[in-house]
């Protein structure tokens, strides 16, 4: 095999090229900082794939118009920043309830609001768990390198394809706006997956069908294929009309809901270094992770012994890491996020009294240097070890 | 023995839960009964609608069909379209659908000319939620959220379109139905984005509350108040004082955007972009 030059690229690049890697043909979105690099990449790189870009008269609509595309049988992204992604909200809901495969990438920025356009935050995670109406679960992938941005885009749409649900990349300004030397992985080293498609003739197909098994997730027919199916936001039954029946209607929640939640395992798994013997544990994500990977290292050649778990799904929750950690009883587990203290909630409840959880909160978009959080290893083992 | 338009039909999803004297179940029938009569081939047409008491309608039709959310069907119809442009994109909107919270979506849909072909149901108020008035409800009109009468003024959803760019644009009524049958022909046929403005009764929520108690008076009320476009054009502005024209109002020949952006991929492949 040759060797492949490394190359210089930004997080939001290298989020397109995953995203052409894994197939997207239609990309619809808005102008915002800090994601307008992948609107602009893909109105350039798209149509020399036989893909196509358009850019729509707001964030509502082009959230719509990647549903429609992605029913049409082709493979579709947005992206967007906090302000947009508040607007996009409601058809992410249509495309959980309707399970339309897609991919929405939110490069977050400095919020409430329209807040600090150009500056970084980690303030949108809650938002990415909860921000559309009713009981849902969610896909929700934190890259925290530019390399990551191209695998995670990779990564959420295959998830997507498999699961029918729309799933997000959550990025943050650090990533986005990183330039990084990579070498992307060849194109014949991915794994590129695709709906399912029926293979049951029109008439017997089930665009919602509950196989008892909610792992198993029905085929997706494209509009055009003879199938004339029914797509609704209202809850449907098997065969996707409308019901006000409360078993059929609670049965249909449940199964978006168990869809999920039963396919954790295959969801992409943490990163953890040094948690094997680790007293204290940096839980971190994203961009912010960066610096507590450092902060971990330095520890180490201090003779403390920290350790890093970096989740690269923030959601659905996955606690096995953390549980593997309660079991070591640690002195602390420190969870450094560009917010008030988001991901520290589960964190939280994860390890209930077992052992103090700690928060390094910045706002305001300065990053959160490794020091800060060195400063908070050192501390709780201080602290710790005095007890 | 099966009725000459039942293959278009989920008639095991009827009956439909429009009220008794609603115009919405004339003007589907016009629109499957232009279906037929233009040839389209069903497998390839996907009906699309937003919410509402019309966005009901695709549920009963038998193609892919598609009930987003409010006010969303045409940014949704427009993904469908650029998709895969060899598709039929019918497009099923109401009033308030379309003209207040999808109103944004409405004119630059016309404004890219983008081959859907949209039947918006005018019955002029919010029927599904019980009568709130519209963007279309006529100034000092009753409605439940105008108990003193309509203050505000009313689009003409022709003109709204047409100011848009749009390139075709009719307007017909429940009470015509053979011309509103051949007006949803010529739009399912023009090349392009096609407005149609259906007027409709509501006799529960708006005929009720405003002197037109029983869906015959509001039938009457449009056939007396609409005119040919014709003739429309020759009235003086007294004349036209409450009348409205129906027809086909403008139709001219614009490239549709699917065909522009097939162009924008072949230069792509050959030259490649820049910016």
């Amino acid at each position: 095999m040759t060797e492949r030059k490394p190359r210089l690229l930004l997080g939001n690049e290298a989020c397109v090229e995953g995203a052409i890697a894994a197939g997207l043909k239609f990309f619809a979105g808005y102008p915002i900082t800090p994601s307008t690099e992948i609107a602009e990449l893909c109105a350039a790189y798209l149509p020399k794939v036989g893909g196509k870009f358009m850019q729509m008269e707001d964030e509502i609509a082009s959230m719509a118009a990647i549903c429609g595309a992605s029913l049409a049988g082709r493979k579709s992204m947005t992206a967007t920043s906090g302000p947009g992604f508040s607007l996009k909200q409601e058809n992410i809901g249509f495309a959980v309830q309707a399970e339309i495969p897609c991919v929405v990438v939110d490069v977050q920025r400095v919020g409430p609001s329209t807040g600090m356009p150009t500056s970084a935050a980690q303030g949108d995670v809650m938002q990415s768990r909860w921000g559309t109406h009713g009981d849902h679960e969610i896909v929700v992938l934190s890259p925290s390198s530019v390399l990551e941005a191209y695998t995670l885009t990779v990564s959420a749409f295959n998830i997507a394809e498999e699961l029918r649900t729309p799933v997000i990349l959550l990025m943050d300004e650090m990533v986005g706006h990183l330039r990084e030397k990579v070498v992307l992985p060849d194109k014949s080293e991915l794994a590129v997956k695709d709906r399912a498609k029926p293979e049951l003739p029109p008439g017997q197909y089930k665009p919602y069908a509950d196989y008892g098994d909610p792992s198993k997730v029905a085929p997706l027919a494209a509009f055009g294929e003879g199938y004339k199916y029914h797509v609704t936001g209202l809850t449907h039954g098997e065969d996707g009309f409308p019901t006000n029946n409360p078993d059929l209607g609670a049965r249909q929640i449940k199964r978006i809901n168990d869809k999920i939640a039963s396919r954790k395992n295959d969801l992409p798994q943490a990163e953890e270094l040094f948690t094997d013997d680790a007293e204290v544990f940096v839980f971190s994500y994203g961009g912010t992770a960066r610096s507590a990977k450092k902060a971990v290292r330095d520890a180490r050649a201090m003779g403390l012994k920290a350790g890093l778990i970096r989740p690269v799904t923030i959601w659905p929750f996955l606690e096995e890491p953390l549980l593997r950690a309660k079991a070591k009883e640690p002195k602390a587990v420190i969870v450094p996020e560009m917010n008030l203290g988001q991901i520290i909630l589960p964190v939280k409840r994860v390890m209930g009294d077992a052992c103090p959880v700690i928060g390094v909160n910045r706002l305001g978009g300065r990053y959160i240097e490794p020091e800060e959080i060195l400063d908070a290893i050192k501390e709780a083992i201080h602290r710790g070890s005095a007890s | 023995m099966a009725l000459p338009l039942e293959k278009y039909l989920r008639v095991g999803k009827l009956p439909h839960i429009w009220c008794p004297g609603c115009g919405h179940g004339i003007i589907t029938q016009a629109i499957i009964r232009a279906i037929d009569e233009t040839g389209l081939n069903s497998d390839k047409t996907v009906v699309v609608s937003g919410i509402g008491c019309s966005s009901r309608a695709p549920g009963y039709m038998n193609f892919d069909t598609l009930h987003t959310t409010h006010g969303r069907a045409l940014p949704f119809a427009t993904g469908i379209k650029m998709a895969n442009p060899e598709l039929n994109v019918i497009v099923i909107t109401g009033d308030g659908d379309a003209a207040a919270i999808g109103g944004n979506h409405l004119i630059h849909a016309a404004r890219r000319n983008i081959g859907l072909t949209v039947i918006c149901f005018n019955n002029n108020i919010y029927g599904m939620t019980s009568g709130q008035y519209s963007p279309l409800t006529p100034t000092g009109s009753y409605a439940s959220t105008a108990p003193y009468g309509m203050v505000e003024r009313p689009f003409d959803l022709c003109e709204l379109v047409k100011g848009a760019g749009g390139s075709f644009v009719a307007r017909s009524t429940a009470y015509h139905t053979r011309h509103l049958t051949n007006v949803i022909k010529d739009a399912l046929k023009y090349d392009g984005f096609a407005f149609v403005d259906a007027l409709s009764q509501c006799p529960t929520y708006f005929g009720r509350r405003n002197k037109l108690r029983t869906p015959l008076d509001m039938l009457n009320w449009m056939r007396d108040h609409a005119v040919p476009g014709s003739s429309w054009d020759k009235m003086t502005p007294e004349e036209k004082e409450g009348k409205f024209p129906i027809g086909v109002l403008v139709n001219k020949p614009s490239q549709e955007l699917t065909k522009v952006y097939d162009e924008l991929l072949a230069k792509a492949a050959a030259e490649g972009g820049r910016g």
